[in-house]
């Protein structure tokens, strides 16, 4: 009953949506019609990304409410969300969850390692930007980047 | 007989396109309660259409048993969703399958996607599959048992029999057998379509999967299969349950096209409440461990055995 | 003679021959005369079967052919339908067993002993005296178990097996005997005939009933009696195997129903109620040791104990309804009983055999060790996928069917057989539909397990299709299971003439599409179920194709979690897809584990190697046995002072037992 309470209490919690950013939706996006499934890969993130992800589809933002949804499994996916600057180690395994996905796919680097390897750029481990081993069709700047910023690039793909 | 056949008729479509809105609904409940927005009751159609668009794959060492799951699943579940008397007790269909039957081939929907699993030879599509075969092991006594507690009042474990009976004397339904039985099915239901406490649908986590470990393979066509299917089968036992307890607006022997329509909005009204019933108690518990699981099971069995004695000593 | 005798005459002939042409035959042509002469007795013995099932009986006197009372045959639907199953079994054995016997069965022994098995379980439902049921039991068990050590060179387990087998067949057959000739002394004749008419009192036919029972439910791997049953079955050559577990445990079920409801005319509600506590009991504890065996064929040896408990709980369940006055229901659990005896021999068959042709192309029937043979066996896959649909119970197998005859007659049983239908039909329904619900998970590990996914090991990896003639014994055998899933309308009523024997004038089913029981309300059509999944199947293909864009399937890697290759030993084994029921049940099974750890020479905290062993031991042998065993040695070593060679002791010995015994007459008279 004290949760029921709760949550009586507490009501809504997610910001009224913002309007649209404009900006050219990837071509293979319009094919998902509004419903776009992420697997989310760490190629090598320091997980500050991973913070901002979880309160981007957390009860504030609430990515979910453009049709955009968390899945277990790269086959199940749409898209793959990458962070982090693509380590040695990760390299064959982000080609392979790639791979896993199946057509239409879309790649969504995201912050500012995935996009040039930040100030990770030359070290000894990293093999690269994202778009170095994969096709990027989104890039989200920033380090991290906002919520606001990863849910303005969820709703590209999702077009809601 | 004409009214029957189009009533069957109506719940197997109202199943087969209702269902994904159920999924929504019950989606869109937890989403409010947990003070989000939530992606409105027709994402799981969205979802549906666009996975029907997307590219079928076929990894590699898979084979038969892996691709007709998904049909099979399906396939049952149809079958299912035409036998059972959701709105209509005089279903030409009646005579095909008892309530027996609908378990045994809800199981064997089950049965396709655990060997499916079991096909591709990856650890997870193992390890889904041999839990989901011990839940169903443990569940299926309950189920017969329940079966067997409500047939005793009208001598028969007929679907169109016992809800007709159900129908004619509404009060039989809180009698103590009557409730024990709705109980134990209830727990059976959250077991079967893979709901909390048992399974946790939205999980992520490999290791705590039971259902969704079986279809971490599954890729565009095959995958909406496989989700429409157990959106058909979680609005099926939701219906079943809706059908045995509170039979109120199914169309009966006699009834004209006009009580066969309104049957179907009702029906889709009681689904609607119990998915919401379902959705906003889970947002009330924690997933139980795994081998917590067998316990509440086991309880559910022991709740079922004591609706059949009441049956019998309180009769 | 009529067209029974003369087939049933011509079945056993066939099987002379056949053992004729095993010894004189040159190696060559052998394992082709003998199998086929084999199969052509068995096809005979079932179509005598059939001919005795649609009414036509047939007995005949044979005063030379044993001494003092002469050999008494006759054949009624009730043996009928147990010679149709034996006949019917055999003709898919004999077929299957000429390829499987190829590498190293060939000899003329085992090849001559073959047919006198089949000739055997003929002959025992087809005995109508004492003496001649027991002459067919002792061939039948004698010719089994040197069957059983066939390939007792190759292994030695084999011999164990045989042991046990040999020592628990025996004390069956005293156990019988005894039963039948204190019944006989009390009817005053030894012909069948002769003991339906007799009066016995209630004391004597208890005594008659109970020690028959303990000798039946031997034979028919009834739990504490089943444990010769998961050693012998796996250890005999794997068509050997079908006869036992698909036609010669059936015999304990027939001896129950001719003894106790045909001889003995039913009796006390309790001694039925034993039988289905029994029953039930060996259903669900056979299936719970499957569930978590990973040899292939202890499986399916444990999965025949869990099916003859079946049979045993329907038989039980009718003894105890006709007890309690209520022939309707009576009726239809025999004819469950019955129709199940039938389905069980049909999907155990096809599951053995393509078990045997699994060892034939692998030499492996350890579960974790195979896998991957759907690509490299495609035949034998589907032959056992077959199986497994039909021992899973499920629709649109034909072990659904049965079981859904079983719980209707116990569900109906409530309201009218009293408290103590009361309270053990409910129970009895949870232990068949967990033991079925178990029969599911066992079988999709079975075949999951065993033929999906990658081989595990180099064995299994080079496994090749069997001969066309093994895969034809084993395709017949699913012919049968096909027909009899989808045709219950035809085959129940002909098991009605069957149970009319016991229970007579009473129709057990109606209907030619739907099977709609007599008498009680109940109605189910798994002909129509099997054609509503096809056509819905066919519906959803249709729906994908037209719905789905026409992308072409492309080929991926597993997803492997980006992690390289899944080797093989990633894959779920058969003991790890138990281990959760395994865990579930630990109470129950008991099993034992240890873990060995080696550690390096430099430290006791490095660790060079560690070994992991578990099994799950057969719990009452555990318990029940070997005490007995132990206590019977120990017995046996106290004895030894008795025995020290001097031959004046054994005359002495000799002398004072003549003498107690002169004292005692003297006494006693």
């Amino acid at each position: 009953m004290g949760l029921w309470r709760k949550i009586m209490r507490t009501g809504r919690v997610a910001e009224p949506a913002p309007a649209r950013v404009p900006g050219e939706a990837p071509s293979k996006a319009a094919e998902l019609a509004g419903s776009v499934q992420i697997r989310h890969v760490d190629a090598g993130s320091c997980n500050g990304c991973e913070v901002e992800i979880s309160s981007a589809f957390g009860p504030v933002y609430d990515a979910e409410r453009y049709g955009a949804r968390m899945v277990a499994s790269p086959r199940h996916a749409d898209a793959l969300l990458v962070t982090g600057p693509v380590t040695r180690n990760m390299e064959m395994a982000l080609r392979r969850a790639y791979d896993a996905v199946p057509e239409p796919r879309l790649v969504i680097a995201l912050g500012d390692c995935a996009r040039d390897c930040g100030v990770f750029a030359g070290a000894y481990g990293v093999a690269g930007a994202v778009s170095d081993v994969v096709p990027v069709d989104v890039e989200v700047p920033g380090c991290p980047p906002e919520p606001e910023a990863i849910v303005a690039a969820v709703r590209r793909l999702t077009g809601r | 007989m004409v009214t029957g056949a189009l009533g069957t008729g109506l719940q197997v479509i109202a199943v087969a396109l209702g269902s994904p809105l159920l999924v929504g609904v019950m989606r869109q409940v937890r989403a409010r309660l947990e003070g989000r927005a939530g992606p409105g009751i027709g994402q799981p159609w969205r979802d549906l259409r666009k996975l029907l668009r997307k590219e079928p794959i076929a990894a590699h060492g898979t084979g038969w048993p892996f691709r007709a799951a998904p049909l099979l699943v399906a396939g049952t579940a149809l079958v299912v969703a035409a036998v059972v008397p959701l709105v209509t007790t005089v279903s030409p269909l009646d005579g095909v399958a008892d309530l027996f039957a609908v378990t045994a081939l809800l199981a064997l929907g089950s049965v396709a996607l655990a060997l499916g699993a079991l096909d591709t030879g990856t650890a997870f599509g193992g390890m889904g599959a041999s839990r989901e075969m011990a839940v169903l092991a443990l569940v299926e006594p309950t189920i017969l048992v329940s079966v067997f507690a409500l047939s005793i009042r009208v001598g028969s474990t007929s679907l169109g029999q016992i809800v007709t009976a159900t129908v004619e004397d509404p009060l039989a339904v809180v009698s103590p057998a009557s409730v024990l039985a709705a109980v134990a099915l209830a727990i059976v239901t959250i077991a079967e379509t893979g709901r909390i406490p048992v399974d946790n649908p939205a999980t992520h986590l490999e290791l705590t999967m039971i259902h969704e470990a079986m279809v971490l393979e599954y890729a565009g066509p095959d995958l909406a299969l496989v989700e429409w299917a157990s959106a058909m089968r979680l609005s099926i036992f939701l219906g079943l349950l809706s059908s045995l307890f509170f039979p109120v607006g199914i169309a009966t022997a006699g009834a004209g096209v006009l009580a066969v329509l309104l049957s179907v909005l009702v029906l889709v009204g009681k689904v609607a409440i119990l998915g919401v019933l379902l959705a906003a108690g889970e947002v009330f518990m924690a997933k139980l461990r795994l081998f917590r699981v067998p316990e509440l099971l086991a309880g559910s069995f022991l709740l079922a055995l004591l609706a059949v004695a009441a049956s019998f000593f309180l009769a | 003679m009529n067209l029974v005798g003369t087939l049933f005459v011509a079945s056993l002939s066939c099987c002379a021959l056949a053992a004729a042409a095993a010894l004189t035959a040159p190696a060559k042509a052998r394992l082709w005369l003998a199998g086929l002469c084999t199969a052509a007795a068995g096809a005979c013995g079932a179509a005598a079967g059939v001919a005795a099932l649609a009414g036509q009986s047939w007995s005949a006197w044979l005063p030379g052919l044993l001494p003092l009372a002469g050999a008494r045959l006759a054949l009624d639907p009730l043996s009928g339908a147990f010679v149709v199953v034996t006949g019917t079994v055999a003709v898919c054995a004999a077929i299957h067993g000429i390829g499987y016997c190829r590498h190293g069965l060939d000899g003329r022994v085992f090849q001559a002993v073959l047919p006198v098995f089949v000739a055997s379980m003929l002959l025992v439902p087809a005995a109508a005296s004492v003496s001649t049921f027991l002459l067919a039991w002792e061939l039948m068990a004698v010719s089994s178990l040197l069957l059983v050590l066939a390939e007792h060179r190759r292994n030695t387990s084999v011999r164990r097996a045989g042991l046990w087998y040999a020592v628990m067949t025996h004390l069956g057959l005293v156990a019988i005997l005894v039963g039948l000739v204190a019944f006989a002394a009390g009817a005053g004749g030894e012909s069948f005939a002769q003991l339906r008419e007799a009066g016995l009192p209630p004391a004597v036919k208890t005594v008659v009933f109970l020690t028959t029972l303990a000798g039946f439910a031997s034979k028919a791997g009834i739990v504490p009696l089943h444990v010769w049953l998961p050693r012998a079955h796996p250890e005999a050559p794997s068509h050997v195997s079908a006869l036992m577990s698909a036609a010669m445990v059936n015999m304990g079920a027939y001896g129950v129903v001719r003894v106790g409801l045909d001889l003995l005319h039913g009796g006390p509600a309790w001694w039925w109620l034993l039988v289905l506590a029994a029953g039930a009991v060996s259903a669900l504890y056979g299936i719970l040791q499957a569930a978590v065996s990973s040899d292939l064929k202890r499986l399916l040896g444990y999965s025949t104990t869990e099916n003859l408990g079946l049979v045993m709980v329907g038989v039980g369940a009718a003894g105890f309804l006709a007890a309690t006055g209520i022939p309707v229901l009576a009726t239809l659990a025999l004819a469950a009983a019955l129709l199940h005896v039938v389905n069980h021999a049909a999907f155990k068959t096809t599951l053995f055999l393509s078990a045997g042709s699994v060892l034939y192309a692998t030499g492996v029937r350890d579960l974790d060790a195979l896998g991957g043979l759907r690509d490299r066996m495609p035949y034998t896959t589907a032959l056992f996928a077959a199986g497994a649909l039909c021992a899973s119970a499920l629709p649109p197998g034909n072990a659904f069917v049965s079981e859904w005859l079983l719980l209707q007659s116990l569900i109906h049983a409530v309201p009218g057989s009293g408290v103590a239908g009361a309270v053990t039909m409910p129970l009895a329904v949870g232990m068949i539909a967990l033991s079925a619900g178990l029969a599911v998970a066992t079988f999709v590990k079975a075949f999951g397990v065993g033929f999906l996914a990658r081989p595990r090991s180099a064995e299994a990896g080079r496994a090749e299709e069997v001969p066309p003639v093994m895969l034809g014994g084993t395709a017949l055998a699913v012919a049968c299971c096909v027909a009899l899933a989808v045709a219950p309308t035809v085959v129940v009523p002909a098991l009605g003439r069957a149970v009319a024997v016991v229970f007579p004038g009473r129709d057990v089913v109606s209907g030619e599409l739907t099977l709609r029981l007599a008498g009680v309300s109940g109605v189910v059509s798994p002909l129509l179920i099997a054609v509503a999944l096809l056509v819905s199947v066919m519906a959803v293909l249709v729906l994908v194709r037209v719905a789905a864009t026409r992308r072409a399937r492309r080929a991926a890697r597993l997803w492997d979690c980006g992690a390289g290759p899944m080797s093989a030993r990633m894959e779920y084994t058969a003991t790890s897809f138990a281990e959760p029921l395994q865990r579930v049940f630990d109470n129950v099974l008991a099993p034992e584990s240890d873990v060995d750890v080696t550690p390096m020479k430099e430290s006791a905290y490095l660790v060079e190697r560690v070994r992991f062993h578990a099994r799950v031991p057969d719990r009452i042998e555990h318990r029940l046995y070997d005490p007995l065993i132990a206590a019977a040695a120990a017995v046996g070593r106290r004895a030894r002072v008795l025995a020290t060679g001097s031959v004046h002791r054994y005359l002495g010995y000799g002398f004072w037992a003549l003498a107690g015994a002169l004292v005692v007459l003297v006494v006693l008279w």
